[in-house]
């Protein structure tokens, strides 16, 4: 070890991981149903995908966990994402590629993706 | 990158009750569905929570499953770890919400009152990972104390933050450091040591940093062999603690393969190196100057102060020695500054204290609490309550060099002085609570013993005296003492206090003078009564069966190893006193509560 930096670059590697231990409340909190109708979906990679990158982005006040079915099983895999305040926007037919899409425009930025959530399929 | 982490508590309270299968199980199931890529395990230092080992808990979610075992396992990863359904019947009963939903582990009420800092990473991270360590701010406090700060620096806002010594003492650390730094200027050598020879019974606070926090040591003593101008560093580790002395050697290896030990840390001139060293386990070895002849290569013995460490320690070189604890503050208080430490506590006695409670408590486990929380939160909210509904009779601080607390001082705020005041110490933390079914003669009696075993033998006041004492107990709980015995004791106990070589010996007669001046009245029942009143000095126990509720089946004359017990079905029995060793198994095998013992 030679320098701050160095030690500071190990911290930053590491960081997503230990936030991910603490016990505050999560200001969103990404869900993924993992139900066998989301697991045969491909909610699987969904869910790791979204959890490796809100780790490599180190994004403060997210946490990305499973759950069980939530009852739309054609439409799986299912992600919902709820905010501090209650509210909940619900992605469905996701994949890999959406997931990513999610994680830049919605955790990051705040925007709803719209053409993904539920409404948008005419239910 | 894992999307959910399993800890599995891998202190020593979680080993005992079989964490080790269970981590086993743990690591073949998620295995065998595949999981190995998204959810890491990882093995921890101690939860705190010992009475409910094993102990694992899940993130993100933060389910904290208590008394799992491995065949639990299968459920958990098929449950939990792939369909995100807890399982509830499995979490611990305190985090369970009476409507819907989980509460927060912080929200419970062993942890409510507890703050971390000593133990902020036991339970937290793994231990053998520099990585976690590093990822939870670890060496930031020792880069900006080589980088932007003097020694004096240091030194200075560790005395400002009026951190004072775990292990017993309360000596002001940055005092120590300053004396240190200060007294010897052309000293061409100096050292940092480190005690964890823990020794008290039931106390195991610093095993527990060692075992779940290894590199927090390495980064203070690092800290302040720069503060005192110190480039090697020991600690002393009894032998018994295998798990800690492993991790330590471990976390040693790692942080000399990073350079945060060797020369030129963090691009500084500054070195530091660490050994370990092995203790075989004697009392008297956690006293400093019989802990620095120990590591020198010399039989453990005591010798007199001054000269203190500080002038003249190891091979006469100036030291500093603190406990493991004491450490384990320090970068914290490096980081976070001096006002932040002494913002907690008491006037006097800053910060947190960590206890290991045991005894007739239903929490068993290790606690950390702010100074100045009272006996009655650590025993009520946190211990939750004692066994049985039985009463509070007292609790025991200090261990062999510490007094007891009875029921009376219970609201009394636990910093170092009010403990000292009311007869008790600090010591280094072990919290041994009794209930009414303990006979405060026995528990004199029992420290006493454990103190004349563990003398040294170099003085005679400690060598003599303290095997008197036991006599005068002995004497007094076989039902063979005199009044003038009682009184003698306090004399001797005095005796022993002022004219004893070091710690040990001085504090060897606490247990009885804590004992004589608040269970006096016990002390006397036993001479002039000749009865003990909790029932637990079998000399003075008379076994009798009460006819009225006795059913003559004879149970308790076939279970009778001495065949003291005669009779017949439906005749009367009756145990004879001569022949009764009063072993218990008649009082045990009776169904009608007919035998009683008073």
């Amino acid at each position: 070890m030679k320098s701050l930096a160095e030690l500071k670059a190990i911290k930053d590697k590491m960081q997503g991981q230990v936030t991910m231990r603490n016990h505050d409340e999560a200001e969103l909190r990404v869900v993924v149903g993992m139900a066998t109708c989301g697991i045969a979906a491909g909610a699987r990679p969904v869910l790791q995908t979204l959890s490796a990158l809100v780790q490599e982005k180190n994004l403060q006040g997210v946490t990305v966990t499973q759950t069980g079915c939530i009852g739309l099983c054609q439409f799986e895999p299912i992600v919902e994402v709820h905010g501090a305040n209650g509210e909940k926007v619900t992605y469905i037919n996701m994949n890999e590629e959406k997931a990513r899409e999610i994680v830049d425009k919605h955790l990051v930025r705040g925007q709803v993706v719209a053409e993904y959530i539920v409404g948008s399929s005419g239910i | 990158m894992f999307r959910s982490h399993v800890l599995v508590c891998g202190g020593t309270g979680c080993y005992a009750s079989g964490c080790a299968a269970v981590f086993t199980a743990l690591d073949t199931e998620i295995k065998r569905n595949g999981l190995e890529k998204e959810v890491g395990v990882v093995q921890t230092g101690c939860f705190g929570l010992c009475a409910l080992g094993p102990i694992l808990i899940v993130y993100p979610e933060g389910s904290f499953y208590s008394l799992v075992k491995e065949t639990d396992i299968p459920e958990i990863v098929s449950e939990h770890l792939l369909k995100g359904r807890v399982v509830e019947r499995l979490l611990y009963q305190e985090t369970l919400c009476e409507e819907q939903g989980i509460k927060s582990l912080n929200e419970t009420g062993f942890y409510k009152k507890q703050l971390r800092i000593a133990l902020r990473n036991c339970g937290v991270i793994n231990p053998e990972e520099i990585d976690e360590y590093i990822g939870a701010d670890g060496y930031e406090a020792l880069g900006k104390c080589l980088t932007e700060m003097t020694p004096d620096d240091v030194i200075k806002i560790v005395l400002d933050s009026g951190l004072r010594g775990r292990g017993g003492g309360g000596f002001p650390t940055g005092r120590k450091w300053q004396l240190a730094r200060n007294l010897v200027p052309d000293a061409d050598q100096k050292y940092v040591c480190c005690n964890a020879d823990e020794g008290d019974p039931g106390a195991f606070m610093d095993r527990s940093v060692l075992e779940g926090d290894p590199h927090v040591l390495i980064e203070a003593m690092a800290i302040a062999g720069y503060a005192i101008g110190a480039n090697m560093g020991y600690v002393y580790v009894r032998a018994e603690y295998p798990i800690a002395v492993k991790r330590l050697q471990i976390a040693i290896e790692q942080a000399r393969n990073y350079g945060l030990l060797g020369k030129n840390i963090f691009g500084t001139d500054f070195e530091f190196d660490l050994e370990i060293r092995l203790g075989a386990g004697a009392f008297v070895c956690g006293e400093e100057t019989a802990l620095m002849t120990s590591i020198e290569g010399h039989r453990g013995e005591p010798n007199p102060r001054p000269p203190f460490p500080a002038e003249k320690g190891l091979w006469g070189k100036p030291t500093v020695l603190n406990n493991v604890e004491t450490y384990a503050n320090i970068p914290q208080i490096i980081l976070k500054g001096a006002d932040w430490f002494a913002s907690m506590g008491t006037e006097k006695s800053k910060g947190t204290k960590v206890f290991a409670l045991g005894g007739k408590i239903n929490n068993t486990g290790l606690v950390e609490i702010p100074m100045g929380t009272t006996l009655r939160d650590v025993v009520y909210e946190i211990g939750g309550g004692i066994p049985d509904g039985k009463k509070f009779k007292a609790a025991q601080t200090g261990g062999p060099s510490g007094g007891c607390i009875p029921l009376s001082h219970i609201d009394v705020p636990i910093d170092y002085d009010n403990l000292i005041e009311i007869g008790s110490m600090m010591g280094s933390g072990g919290l041994i609570i009794m209930d009414e079914d303990n006979c405060m003669v026995d528990i004199a009696k029992f420290f006493l013993e454990f103190t004349v075993e563990e003398s040294c033998g170099k003085c005679t006041p400690c060598r003599i005296g303290t095997k008197r004492l036991y006599e005068t107990l002995e004497k007094i709980t076989s039902g063979n003492g005199t009044m003038e015995d009682v009184e003698g004791l306090e004399e001797l106990c005095n005796y022993i206090c002022d004219n004893s070589l070091c710690g040990l010996g001085q504090t060897a007669p606490n247990p009885v003078k804590s004992t004589l001046r608040y269970f006096k009245d016990e002390y006397i029942t036993h001479v002039k009564d000749r009865k003990c009143p909790a029932g637990v000095c079998t000399d003075l126990l008379t076994y009798k069966i009460v006819d009225e509720k006795c059913k003559r089946c004879t149970a308790c004359i076939k279970v009778c190893p001495t065949e003291a017990i005669t009779g017949a079905v439906k005749e009367l029995h009756f145990i004879h006193p001569e022949k009764c060793i009063k072993c218990d198994a008649c009082v045990q095998r009776c169904k009608f509560d007919a035998i009683i013992k008073e």
